[in-house]
């Protein structure tokens, strides 16, 4: 059952084909891995799904609707979550501010009852607070909560934008470069809290990722692109043997 | 130091976090209630103008301090207010009805022009704010059949109903009447979801997108509700000054404002009061420290601005955070007393960034 389906999906800057007629299929339940050498296009086909970029040509449908016109904000009410390669953070507020703007998505109080702070809200910001309390203990992050953003170490701050994205309680997940910056001990944490989310919480995840140890150990298929193009989809094992794929790492 | 057992979720929301700060805010508000029975009516309309200032402050705070727009043109979301107010009393609207009326006709405005500002940011924000805060100035002066031109309008004295506001006693307190409401909702609208995507943008456009937040929605909204509290603010400063004239509202008056919510302390409502405190007050206290001075010093032509942005360079410079950032570091320094670390507030970047500010 696929849950995204990208079709011939195509994005050109000017003569660069950053993303070229390119398709796939994610099932559901899935963590399903993206890797390429530098300027493959993965990040851009991250930024395609959640909609930073229009398609040029191709479609993305999701849960099968079309989302290649759908407006930006309108992607996180769909499901889709998203975290960003050099993390894109809240930086002046708290990790508990941090967790709370992502359940903006479910807010259903109107601008009279938060300038009023009418009981409906107050329930409002109690829901929003447990459901965050929850996504703490998932990725452990109690010590934090009451931090600022800019005083933390580099890899809280990752984990603190998985669990962000996990607030909006998405269907898909999508982590761009999860491992990046993080030392061997937090990568294998890492591995382990991927795994949790998408067993407990049942989300589907793909990765955008160069570590191939945490590929290997957490995915169900790996896609590989190089030069915007698709080179191959299979089982981390295969992938790792695919003759394309080595020549897209080393050459001939 | 002061421990606090949590034990509901409840009391990170509540506005008074414990006893003590309930107690302090409780005190602060019987001494206001206390003060025109002690300080003379000269005071009493400097406190005035303190509050009224704070108000516009509250306005400019939500939109730069939270949202992160700039604004130089806030003088004409007063000048809208002011005016409106006052004409609607001329015509015979009744004293609440037209405050109110002043307010949503500025916010509408403020929303308006925030709609080709959603594509401007930083210092072109700027620059577009400024440009309407002139036009404004313009049509306040050409626009005779309503605003009297350069000729100017009286404004009716305020009252509801047959009682009086008119005297300083009475303004005071509907100054600080009106204060204390924009306050609790300024400080309601932060802590929930719309503050929140506020500062959300603030800090990161691309992600607050991607958390489901309406870039073009919010800004606006921003827009709106900071003009609105900077409207209701000019409409209660036209009581204050009696006679409206465009000179009333210029580009220096909105200088002040930004200053203020810059003096006070980027991104907090405790630095509007500050803020409103330093600009409200220091000029006066300029002027009673020059009777003092020996007359060769006290001569001197333009002395007191002269200290005023001497004093501003100075707070910019060794205080970015503002006045409430000091405070914050004065009350750590006490609350850890003995354990107190020297570096805990070391800024390690030794050039000037406004971190709040894109």
């Amino acid at each position: 059952m696929s849950l995204l389906t990208a079709n011939n999906l195509s994005l050109a800057f000017g003569g660069v084909h950053a993303v070229d007629d390119v398709s796939f299929s994610v099932n559901k339940g899935e963590v399903f891995s993206i890797i390429g050498p530098n300027g493959a296009g993965k990040t851009t086909l991250f930024n395609l799904i959640s909609r930073l970029y229009d398609t040029s040509a191709g479609s993305i449908h999701f849960n099968g609707q079309d989302i290649s016109q759908v407006p930006t904000h309108r992607i996180a009410e769909l499901g889709i979550a998203r975290t960003f390669q050099n993390t894109e953070l809240f930086e002046q507020e708290t990790v508990l501010r941090n967790l709370l703007i992502g359940q903006h998505v479910h807010r259903r109080t109107n601008l009279l009852q938060e300038f009023l702070f009418l009981p409906s809200a107050r329930q409002q910001e109690l829901r929003f607070r447990k459901d965050v309390e929850d996504v703490i203990d998932l990725l452990d992050l109690q010590h934090y909560r009451h931090q600022v953003i800019a005083n933390l170490p580099y890899g809280v701050r990752k984990m603190v934008e998985v669990a962000r994205a996990l607030c909006i309680k998405p269907s898909l997940l999508l982590l761009d470069e999860p491992s990046s910056g993080l030392n061997p001990e937090e990568t294998e944490d890492l591995s382990f809290q991927i795994e949790d989310i998408n067993q407990e919480l049942g989300t589907t995840i793909i990765m955008v990722e160069h570590d191939m140890n945490l590929v290997s150990r957490t995915s169900t298929r790996v896609m590989a692109l190089a030069d915007g193009k698709l080179v191959a989809v299979g089982s981390p094992a295969e992938i790792q043997q695919h003759p394309e794929v080595l020549k897209a790492y080393l050459g001939e | 130091m002061r421990f606090i057992k949590k034990t509901h979720y409840n009391q990170d929301i509540q506005l008074f976090k414990h006893r003590g700060q309930l107690f302090w805010y409780g005190a602060l508000g019987v001494a206001l209630l206390l003060f025109p029975l002690v300080l003379s009516e000269f005071y009493l309309g400097e406190l005035s103008l303190v509050f009224i200032y704070a108000i516009a402050g509250i306005g400019l705070m939500l939109l730069t301090g939270y949202t992160g727009l700039v604004s130089l043109g806030h003088a004409a979301f007063l000048a809208i207010g002011a005016y409106t107010h006052a004409y609607l009393l001329a015509q015979g609207w009744p004293f609440p009805v037209s405050l109110i009326c002043a307010t949503l006709l500025s916010s509408l405005v403020g929303a308006i022009i925030g709609i080709p500002a959603l594509r401007m940011t930083g210092i072109y924000l700027a620059v577009a704010t400024l440009a309407f805060a002139i036009i404004v100035e313009q049509v306040l002066s050409h626009w005779v059949s309503v605003t009297g031109g350069f000729r100017g309008m009286a404004v009716e004295l305020p009252s509801i109903g047959s009682l009086s506001l008119d005297d300083s006693i009475a303004f005071y307190f509907l100054c600080l009447f009106v204060l204390t409401c924009c306050l609790f909702l300024a400080m309601n609208l932060l802590r929930t979801s719309t503050g929140r995507a506020m500062t959300a943008i603030r800090d990161s456009e691309i992600s607050a997108q991607s958390m489901g937040i309406h870039l073009a929605y919010t800004k606006t909204l921003a827009f709106g509700i900071s003009a609105g509290f900077t409207g209701l603010a000019g409409s209660l400063l036209a009581h204050k000054i009696g006679y409206l004239a465009p000179d009333s509202f210029t580009l220096l008056t909105s200088i002040q404002l930004l200053l203020m919510v810059v003096v006070g302390g980027l991104g907090s409502l405790h630095g509007v009061i500050y803020g409103a405190l330093f600009i409200g007050l220091l000029p006066q206290a300029l002027a009673l420290l020059r009777d003092t001075l020996p007359p060769v010093l006290a001569q001197i032509p333009g002395l007191e601005p002269g200290i005023f942005g001497l004093i501003l360079v100075l707070v910019l410079i060794y205080e970015p955070q503002g006045i409430y950032g000091r405070w914050l570091k004065i009350r750590n320094y006490f609350e850890e007393f003995p354990l107190y670390r020297k570096a805990t507030h070391k800024r390690q970047r030794s050039y000037l960034r406004t971190e709040r500010l894109k």
